[in-house]
């Protein structure tokens, strides 16, 4: 019996059009612009004026708090703006845009492939290069690295849990980081590890990539106590909590956090990421994209500097498909849908989404008929058409006492809703007001 | 960009599920049935069959075009599906006038006069088939079977009733019963759904299957009925009927996988659906049992559907990380 998480769960369909597709290194673009917020928290605060020379690597914008993260050049030439530029939703956003100039490196980073294994930094070191490098949770919620790795005084951390799971339809750059950069992604993992001072890491995989699994399997052995668990495919099993329960069994209580129960989770992309910044140096300033799309020519995965436009990945995979009626940043369940097609790549893009005209019109609604398919759904528990209906009604109150704050927005309730009501959307709704009204209540 | 791309919030796909879907998947676990009440009862079956559904669907149409002034909701099945079911719940000979009688109340009464699918609290089949039974009890119990050497006249229920009333023992009646005929639905008096119980199981299947219905409420209210009648039965053999017998007679599958089951008017969690399922059992034997009418799901159905709103308030899913206050 493959483990998984207990409740809820829906099994969209998985179209991994790109699994069996290499890693590209992607073609420098003219010019790339770097968003100044790219993880959750305060934004970062820009340290170039336009004008500068920055070589790749480069610190660009300092952390702005916190619960912030350093952002880099992912390319070498000249700052040609630092102002508010149309993010993906079209909202004009503080960022850097850089004009590219050859390909000329920060000396520091190291360059070579060669894999270095050893690392005898202390816990405290490890953070602090860590969040030197701007590291931020790969898989899409880009929350500081270093944020999560701080234990708070009082917890304690038990085991890491390295998520491979990539339950999203589509998305293809965690397999295949797995399959091309496994030995890295496990020295990541070990220094990861130490960063906690744990011993014990597990990698969730699900049973659909069962080359990355027996991939993993194989190499992890020379890398302590590391044990990958094959799981069941069902999503949402990448989201935090599912998959500390589905890996060990343990429930995070409500309004807590995965180091209640000992667990502290980070994706294989990040564990990559802190390979390179610890043993190589190297600042986070390019990631693994797919590009994908029933339409596209040529879907793939790509490593991409930051602040490459998304028009150019598509643009490079064949062009935009005539009857494109979508483009979305991430997956089909929890991405975002862009309204701006020269947004760039950020640290949470883990991959761009189009979905033909057909595909991307959402059924016309129906009346509820209490089939109560979003309540066997909810991997929390809840009651979505409950939600949703005092969601729309405004009676967001009631909406706490039915636990909205529990929702993880993974759309497993509205892609199941035979009627195709928008459920999540008046839940999300009703959660961003209860959480202003819980804020206002602590202040 | 030259054409238009949609910009709107996740999830960005849709499962397959349709409530037209879901509704076409219940006719099709229901032909088993309908095949084999055609087979015992003939033509006729048929018939009532086929104008009970037509009228449900005809008033559908009428009242939501004339008198609620919505759009038209007949695509999606539901109408349908009412008609089946209420023609499942009466007899084969039971004159036309008052199937059409019995789909005028089912669907004006018994869902549009609260506004159409999903707002009804009770299932409007039951209540057509009640309504039916209490107005016109006589041309809905008199059953005629084309079986030659058939229990004409009574289903097995009332045959039951009436000979344990007698103060005949059980023992004494068993010999005139067949438990292979009721599975089958040979020689067998009942409402034309009711008398196959192996058909009816296996669009049970088909509906568990196509993940239309979840075990839980057919399996509690069958459990259930088991159990409370198993008790009867192992205090006296000779007073009380088997637990098989309660099982495979009248509308108890009929009524726990295709009535109690029906979306709208059954509880929207697991929990809640054990506790609605047992409501249902315990009522159904009571009746059986002790009260005036020899079946009892019908009314045992309509009373827990009543119960359902109370279930949902106060009866919660497990959630996730529950923290116990």
């Amino acid at each position: 019996m493959l483990k998984t998480f207990r409740i809820g769960g829906v099994h969209p369909p998985e179209n991994k059009l790109s699994a069996a597709k290499n890693i590209e290194i992607f073609p420098l673009p003219e010019t790339v612009t770097i968003p100044l917020s790219q993880h959750i928290g305060a934004p970062a605060t820009a340290v170039v004026a336009k004008g500068d020379k920055v070589k790749v690597g480069q610190l660009i914008a300092k952390a702005g708090g916190f619960v912030s993260a350093n952002i880099h050049s992912s390319v070498s030439g000249t700052v040609t703006a630092v102002d508010a530029v149309p993010d993906g939703g079209g909202v004009r956003k503080p960022a850097i845009t850089i004009k590219v100039e050859g390909d000329d490196w920060e000396e520091s980073i190291d360059r070579s492939s060669a894999l270095m294994k050893e690392c005898s930094l202390t816990p405290a070191e490890i953070i602090a290069k860590i969040a030197n490098a701007g590291i931020v949770g790969m898989g899409g919620a880009t929350f500081p690295t270093q944020v999560k790795l701080s234990v708070p005084a009082g917890k304690k951390a038990e085991f890491l849990i390295i998520n491979g799971v990539e339950c999203e339809p589509y998305l293809t750059s965690d397999h295949r980081v797995m399959l091309e950069r496994g030995e890295e992604v496990l020295v990541g993992v070990r220094i990861l590890a130490r960063a906690l001072g744990v011993e014990k890491a597990y990698i969730g995989i699900e049973n659909n990539k069962p080359d990355a699994i027996e991939h993993m399997r194989s190499l992890a052995v020379a890398y302590g106590d590391v044990e990958i668990v094959p799981l069941k495919v069902k999503y949402p099993q990448g989201g935090e909590k599912q998959l500390i329960a589905a890996v060990t069994g343990r429930q995070v209580s409500s309004g807590g956090l995965p180091i209640d129960v000992g667990a502290v989770v980070q994706n294989v992309s990040t564990a990559l990421a802190v390979y390179e910044a610890v043993q190589k140096n190297k600042p986070l300033f390019e990631r693994v994209v797919t590009v994908t799309g029933k339409a596209l020519t040529n879907p793939g995965n790509f490593r991409v500097r930051m602040g490459t436009s998304l028009r150019a990945l598509i643009d490079h995979c064949g062009g935009l498909p005539e009857d494109t009626g979508k483009i979305i940043n991430g997956g089909p369940m929890m991405g975002r849908a862009v309204a701006n097609i020269d947004s760039p790549v950020t640290k949470g893009t883990s991959g761009v989404l189009l979905m033909r005209a057909a595909e991307a019109k959402r059924n016309e609604p129906d009346v509820c008929i209490k089939c109560a398919k979003c309540v066997s759904a909810c991997p929390m528990g809840l009651e979505p058409f409950m939600l949703s209906k005092l969601g729309k009604l405004g009676m967001f109150p009631e909406m706490e006492s039915y636990h909205v704050t529990d929702c993880i927005e993974c759309g497993s309730c509205s892609f199941t809703c035979p009627a195709s009501l928008p459920l999540l959307d008046y839940i999300r709704l009703g959660k961003a007001e209860v959480m202003k009204i819980i804020r206002a209540r602590k202040s | 960009m030259e054409n238009k791309i949609i910009v709107s919030p996740s999830p960005h796909v849709h499962g397959e599920e349709s409530t037209a879907r879901l509704m076409r998947d219940v006719l099709i676990a229901l032909i088993p049935a309908f095949l084999v009440t055609v087979w015992v009862y003939g033509a006729r079956a048929f018939f009532v069959t086929v104008v009970c559904t037509a009228s449900c669907v005809l008033f559908e149409y009428l009242i939501q075009r004339f008198l609620l002034k919505g759009k038209n909701t007949i695509c999606n099945y539901s109408a349908i599906v009412t008609g089946v079911l209420l023609a499942f719940n009466l007899p084969a000979n039971i004159p036309f006038g008052l199937v059409v009688l019995g789909a005028l109340v089912a669907i004006g009464v018994g869902k549009m006069s609260f506004g159409g699918l999903g707002r009804n609290p009770f299932n409007p089949a039951l209540v057509g088939r009640v309504f039916l039974l209490l107005s016109f009890p006589v041309a809905m119990t008199s059953f005629s079977s084309p079986v030659p050497d058939a229990m004409s006249g009574a289903t097995p229920l009332a045959f039951v009733k009436e000979a344990l009333k007698k103060g005949l023992n059980v023992s004494d009646i068993l010999p005139e019963l067949s438990y292979s005929d009721m599975f089958t639905g040979l020689g067998k008096a009942g409402s034309l759904g009711e008398i196959a119980a192996g058909a009816l199981l296996l669009g049970f299947v088909y509906l568990l299957w196509r993940k239309v219905i979840t075990w839980h409420i057919p399996v509690f209210i069958l459990g259930t009925m088991a159990v409370f009648s198993g008790i009867l039965w192992g205090i006296d053999p000779e007073k009380y009927m088997s637990p098989l017998f309660q099982l495979l007679t009248g509308g108890a599958i009929l009524g726990a996988v295709y009535m109690a089951t029906d979306y709208v008017t059954s509880p929207m969690n697991k929990r809640g659906m054990a506790i609605y399922g047992i409501g249902i059992g315990v009522i159904t034997i009571l009746i059986r049992v002790w009260g005036a009418y020899p079946e009892g799901i019908s009314f045992a159905i309509l009373i827990m559907n009543a119960v359902v709103p109370l279930i949902n308030r106060y009866v919660k899913p497990k959630r996730f990380g529950a923290v116990k206050k």
